[in-house]
């Protein structure tokens, strides 16, 4: 990648010379009305009706304290960070293990392997719930003594009763998505030098210690931006407890989340204040992940 | 050795128990309009019925609500190409302008495209539903696709590839020979980036066409719904799995599986995009983010 630096190197000595300014400026300005109103706009939008009342009038902090009290608020957080651990516990520890199991395999049955893992990723959103609604109904279910045997469950409504939902949210989420991260992984694991893995082989490391010892903290960095990537994204759940509300006899609310419940506070109370308290709080959650990945990840280029 | 075939036949074991968890599912999925609903609970869950109850399965999807679904999949190709057009006109430049340009606010523009990228999308659905709200665009078709359209990862991507890739020395050269700067980026930067252009097609079509959570708030004519909503709305009229919806699904005739074989035709085009551009779409995965 030397030569990449060395030319970029020269771009910028000589477009300092030049007289273009403004070079590049026009190619930008199509995109600019777009990102200023769907990325900007809508941030600022919700920050001022949170921090205002119906009339418009500074209320300061009070649509924060309100929606904080009502009863579903607690609730709905809690629902959704017990989700979003189990995810991210599932992630730490299955797709980064799979990756490892993969690496070092021979080369087509671990792409065998890959695709049949990312497959299911071409079914996100509300398709792959409807899949896992089948799953967890034991009467057509393939895995029907599964959940006999560790949910306890016969009948359909037994598979969602409100214990098991963090876990169904966790492994729907885990079945579209852990494919995609695993091949990021095996990606990353493939950046690793071989002499290292070789003089490693050679210091008499087994595979195992050359997995845990070696390849796992240099990918420390990739395992970091996935989890706090999925943190942020976990807690914006909506589609799986929207999808399985309907199907479940007002067995689970319709607040389940918190994304739910701000959902619910816009359409059904028209309370878009406290709606937007509680998009503004999931908002300062998802802009932290980003902010923390953007400056201390070194993932990302944003500066030449 | 022996320890070696145990490590061996262990690591087997475990990627095969995965393997299982991942396919059957898909496996179920394509098997299932296959048999009546009463054959799903009877026969066992992997065998295959016959092609007859694919088209009485159809016949029936097909005859809810007036040829509803082939409305919803209209819909979602009407969004999601259309979205998809904007993001590439408006977004592949861009990237194009981010990487050579050196105008005041040209890090400012992307730190933030970067920061919104990475923001779950999610996480601004609700404040562009109030938005939309406020300027009472709200229902119109438009109010899915603008929001669509806006793709930060696409104007990354882009902005990635001509910063890394793109010779300074060619837009010289061509600058020299008399092309102006529009003519330069379509004459030569653009036929470069042809795999970014496809790459950027693909992640922000898969993108728009499996987003549930916007369109579902800011549409509320069931005619105007793409096919992810479309599946909800079938769901909450069948009795399949909650019986308190009552004779709907009688009189609709949505069992489950009509319900398969809406949701197989719906990650049709999906699933299609997956398997011819897997390769392409991994190394846009790793790719995109790998700086090295």
């Amino acid at each position: 990648m030397a030569s990449s630096v060395l030319t970029s190197e020269y771009a910028g000595a000589t477009r300092k010379r030049g007289p273009r300014a403004l070079q590049g400026l026009p190619f930008v300005l199509p995109y600019l009305p777009l990102l200023i109103v769907f990325g900007i706009a809508p941030t600022i939008y919700a920050l001022d009706l949170a921090f205002t009342d119906v009339g418009g009038g500074w209320v300061g902090f009070h649509n924060f304290v309100r929606t904080y009290d009502d009863f579903r608020f607690i609730p709905a957080f809690k629902h959704v960070l017990a989700y979003t651990s189990v995810w991210l516990g599932a992630l730490m520890v299955f797709v980064v293990g799979l990756a490892l199991l993969l690496h070092g395999r021979a080369n087509r049955v671990s792409a065998t392997f890959r695709f049949l893992f990312y497959m299911p990723g071409a079914l996100a959103g509300s398709a792959a719930v409807l899949v896992w609604l089948f799953m967890l109904d034991p009467s057509v279910s393939p895995g029907s003594f599964l959940l006999h045997h560790v949910l306890g469950a016969d009948i359909f409504a037994q598979s969602i009763a409100p214990g098991n939902l963090p876990f169904i949210f966790a492994m729907i989420a885990f079945w579209t998505g852990a494919g995609g991260w695993i091949v990021v992984m095996y990606g990353a694991l493939n950046t690793i030098p071989h002499d290292l893995e070789e003089a490693a082989r050679i210091d008499g490391a087994g595979p195992i210690a050359i997995a845990l010892r070696l390849k796992l903290p240099l990918i420390r960095k990739w395992i970091a931006y996935m989890v706090i990537l999925s943190f942020a994204t976990g807690t914006q759940l909506f589609v799986e407890p929207q999808i399985v509300q309907t199907a479940s006899f007002g067995l689970v609310p319709d607040t389940w989340s918190a994304n739910q419940l701000a959902y619910q506070l816009a359409f059904r109370y028209a309370d878009f204040n406290g709606a937007a308290a509680i998009a503004v709080d999931l908002l300062v959650i998802g802009l932290a992940a980003a902010v923390l990945i953007v400056t201390r990840g070194g993932l990302f280029r944003a500066e030449d | 050795m022996r320890i070696r075939v145990v490590g061996l036949g262990a690591r087997l074991v475990i990627l095969l128990t995965f393997a299982v968890f991942f396919v059957a599912p898909v496996l179920w999925l394509l098997l299932a309009p296959t048999k009546s609903d009463k054959a799903l609970i009877t026969n066992s869950p992997f065998s295959f019925g016959d092609f007859h109850h694919v088209a009485l399965a159809w016949k029936h999807l097909d005859a809810f609500s007036s040829h509803i679904f082939r409305r919803w999949i209209g819909n979602t190709l009407f969004y999601a190409l259309s979205a998809t057009a904007i993001t590439l006109v408006a977004g592949v430049p861009a990237g194009y302008g981010l990487a050579i340009g050196r105008f005041p606010g040209r890090r400012l523009v992307l730190s933030m495209t970067l920061v919104v990228m990475i923001v779950p999308a999610a996480a601004l659905v609700l404040p562009i539903f109030l938005e939309l709200n406020a300027v009472h665009l709200i229902g119109s078709s438009l109010s899915v696709i603008l929001p669509f359209s806006f793709f930060p990862f696409g104007v990354y991507l882009a902005y990635l590839y001509y910063a890394t890739a793109l010779p300074p020395s060619l837009l010289d050269a061509a600058r020299v020979d008399g092309c102006g700067e529009l003519q330069t980026f379509l004459r030569v930067a653009l036929p470069l980036a042809k795999p970014i252009v496809a790459l950027v097609f693909f992640f922000s079509f898969v993108a728009d066409w499996n987003n549930f959570f916007l369109p579902y708030v800011v549409l509320a004519d069931s005619n105007q719904y793409p096919i992810t909503v479309g599946l909800w709305d079938l769901l909450s009229a069948t009795p399949s799995f909650n019986p308190s919806v009552g004779g709907g699904g009688q009189s609709v005739n949505i069992f489950k599986p009509e319900l398969a074989l809406a949701t197989l035709i719906a990650v049709v085009p999906v699933a299609i995009v997956f398997l011819f551009s897997q390769r392409a779409l991994v190394r846009g995965l790793v790719g995109g983010a790998v700086k090295e």
